[in-house]
């Protein structure tokens, strides 16, 4: 018999030395594939780890490769810890996107200052709303939330395709399928870092989704909202008696973890596109879940779990880049590198019991 | 304690592996800089992986052509499967700082992209395909992709029994509408009766959805299945059902021996070696556009830019006939979309006489040509 029992307590030391094992086992197995496939091993490991990061701009990259991942990450913490499977952020940061752009195309006469914000909250609408569907549905008919959420993944999907091809086509563009491109006032700007000036493309989205994180944290781990979201996550039963309301916290959790994709949608295309194309969100949604577990469903571990996988992703193109490796090996390794941090994480909070059956109940087994 | 013994030790050992790996990374790199002073570093962005045996495979074969060409002269790099977004800027820019002299982005997706970066980097060169942006260092290519798809409609005309057509469609952009009507305009110059209905599948490589499309097209009567899709999947589904079809971009014969017509092949490497011996020459430029759509270098068959594979599984007249379209495209004499043109409602869009421009073949053609069934989406 082989059974996962929970540890009891998790000290600091194996906290701290299960993602370095992990790590030291992706470098092994990951070598031995690309030694197994005529790469230099040291060479290919070099591409991914370190040739991403050796200079100044390309941390910076790393930081905005990681951004949507953060922001969308830190929404989904609260509600995996309320056990509400929000699977459908990439339909919210897609929706997101359209509200800001919306905004940012078609609502005239907007002071320069106000634009932005006014982006913002279009897009913690947009997102909010297409998180409450599955919430209103799971709260009033307690429907399954991860496939109503997940399915409307495609309806976000289809519908800004259907935007940017139609109604919101640019008429100067011809029968591309792109919006017009947004005013300045609409873009986010890159950070002038005082002395130093533009690092990469290092923009103020960056900055926000760092503090979302601090932010979440400190809301989930001291006001009594956190508290709620945990304890009906834990012990809903417990929740109800002390007075809190599941369906009110399920459609909490939806709403900030659909306005947090939202704004990712929003950040990501005033930053880094301009315009609205009808692709906007390149599977963030879907990698933010990776991230919110390998962030242990931390806010502040989801900076860091946002920027290994950024970082595992520069490094599978600078591998393709320096040494030809397809894209098909580095995604095998970024897979070996997600598989080693969880099983780590999961022997962290579990103990691996084997147990023989007892021989003497062998014959009788055979016998029957 | 035991423990914190162990986590030194890991910690030694991690620091002591990553030194390892850098030390000796570091070496070849700088060598490599020093000795390969001359060599032109050229660099390649695919939208997905020349495994797709169409679009981007076309572009490989454009790149080992250059290799061929030039030999160590060069230095090719490629990065595949690059989406259409904020990823592709960084990855260009990365092409940049790596030291390639001229970058070529291979889908239309990576205009503003490339553009972007074009404005960072103004002494290295970008070449973009198929889009219309421009810059002092950023041209753009094109192929006149609708002049194979005017000798495929010759042919589908002489070739089909049920009169009924089926194209598969991407998305309703210009490249894709000129190809629908010159396909039209060759049908009907053969054949009055012939009509083509067109499916548009949302995507350029989606074999599932394409092998879907030629199902529907082979269940509704179609004998003769076109494409502007890339993989090879409906000239597959063509092949089991016995009727006959077009490869799109690279010669498709492998995968239906007895289907495949002809393939209209993509032959980027003339264009890629045009300009990286012109970058070596000192003499790159933009190059004169024919129009500001249509790109910087828009050409065809005259120029072997698009080249037809054998015409294969039909009779010889029906060869021959292929064989005069396209001699007369080439040498000028067809110009294809020539008056008198009517739409598919048999409204006249074009007076007999009159030949549309480079211009007007992007920003007029919002219609079907007489034999093509239904409308434009959107």
């Amino acid at each position: 018999m082989i059974s996962m029992t929970p540890r009891k307590h998790i000290s600091l030391q194996r906290t701290l030395v299960t993602p370095v094992v992990s790590i030291m086992m992706t470098l092994c197995v990951g070598a031995a594939i690309f030694a197994i496939l005529g790469y230099d091993p040291l060479a290919a490991l070099y591409q991914f780890f370190i040739a991403p990061l050796s200079r100044p701009d390309q941390v910076a990259d790393l930081f905005v490769k990681a951004c949507p991942l953060i922001i969308t990450a830190t929404g989904l913490v609260f509600c995996y810890r309320a056990n509400v499977w929000n699977i459908g952020a990439e339909g919210q940061i897609v929706m997101g996107a359209v509200c800001a752009g919306g905004v940012a195309l078609f609502v005239p006469g907007l002071p320069d200052i106000l634009l932005m914000p006014t982006m913002i909250l279009a897009a913690m609408v947009g997102g909010m709303a297409w998180a409450l569907i599955p919430g209103i549905l799971k709260a009033r008919f307690n429907t399954n939330e991860i496939l109503v959420s997940l399915m409307l993944t495609y309806v976000a999907a289809l519908f800004i395709d259907w935007l940017v091809r139609g109604p919101w086509r640019d008429p100067q563009s011809f029968g591309f399928p792109l919006t017009k491109s947004y005013d300045e006032a609409a873009l986010i700007q890159r950070v002038d870092l005082p002395g130093i000036g533009t690092l990469g493309q290092l923009h103020w989205g960056v900055v926000a989704a760092l503090v979302l994180a601090l932010v979440a944290y400190f809301v989930m781990s001291r006001t009594l909202f956190g508290f709620q979201v945990k304890v009906m996550g834990d012990a809903p039963r417990a929740g109800a008696f002390s007075g809190f309301c599941a369906a009110r916290t399920t459609i909490g959790v939806l709403c900030i973890s659909g306005a947090c994709a939202g704004v990712a949608g929003m950040v990501e295309v005033s930053a880094n596109m301009g315009q609205l194309q009808p692709e906007v969100s390149f599977g963030y949604g879907f990698t933010a879940i990776i991230v919110a577990f390998l962030a242990r469903l931390n806010p502040l571990g989801v900076i860091a779990a946002g920027l290994v996988i950024a970082l595992a992703e520069l490094g599978g193109d600078s591998a393709q880049m320096a040494l030809g490796m397809p894209k098909v090996v580095t995604g095998v390794f970024k897979g070996i590198l997600l598989f080693m941090l969880l099983a780590g994480e999961t022997f962290n909070r579990f103990q691996l019991r084997i147990s023989w059956p007892a021989l003497s109940r062998a014959p009788a087994a055979r016998g029957r | 304690m035991k423990l914190n013994k162990f986590v030194i030790l890991l910690g030694i050992v991690v620091l002591a592996g990553l030194a390892f790996i850098m030390s000796s990374q570091k070496a070849p790199e700088k060598a490599a800089g020093v000795a390969d002073d001359k060599k032109v570093k050229v660099g390649f962005v695919y939208l997905t992986t020349p495994g797709d045996h169409g679009w981007t495979y076309a572009h490989e074969v454009g790149r080992q052509d250059v290799i061929a060409r030039f030999g160590d002269k060069v230095e090719t790099t490629y990065i595949e499967n690059v989406p259409e977004g904020p990823d592709a800027a960084r990855v260009i820019r990365d092409l940049a700082k790596q030291g390639n002299d001229i970058i070529f982005t291979t889908s239309f997706g990576y205009m503003d992209p490339t553009l972007k970066v074009a404005k960072e980097f103004p002494e290295i060169k970008f070449e973009h395909i198929t889009g219309y942006k421009r810059a002092p260092n950023m041209a753009t290519g094109n192929i006149r992709f609708y002049e194979g798809r005017y000798v495929q409609g010759v042919v589908a005309g002489l070739m089909t029994k049920s009169n009924k057509i089926g194209y598969i469609a991407s998305f309703p952009i210009p490249e894709v509408i000129q190809g629908i009507n010159a396909f039209g305009l060759g049908l009907r110059s053969v054949n009055k009766d012939a009509e083509v209905s067109v499916i548009w599948v949302n995507s350029w490589y989606d074999p599932v959805k394409e092998a879907d499309a030629a199902k529907v097209h082979i269940a509704e009567g179609a004998d003769i299945l076109a494409q502007h899709t890339d993989s090879p999947a409906m000239l597959q589904t063509a092949e089991k059902a016995g009727v006959y079809g077009f490869g799109q971009s690279s010669d498709m014969k492998a995968f239906a021996p007895k289907a495949q017509l002809f393939s209209s092949v993509n032959n980027w490497g003339i264009y890629y070696i045009n300009k990286i011996q012109a970058l070596i020459d000192g003499s790159w430029t933009t190059g004169e556009g024919p129009d500001h759509w249509a790109g910087n270098t828009w050409a065809g068959m005259a120029d072997n830019f698009l080249v037809l594979s054998a015409f294969e599984n039909m009779p010889d007249d029906v060869a021959k006939a292929a064989q005069k379209a396209a001699d007369d495209i080439k040498s000028g004499a067809n110009k294809i979309f020539t008056g008198p043109i009517r739409d598919n409602t048999g409204a006249e869009k074009v007076p007999a006489g009159k030949t549309l421009n480079d211009g007007e073949l992007f920003t007029t053609l919002d219609y079907y040509v007489e034999g093509i069934v239904g409308k434009i989406p959107g």
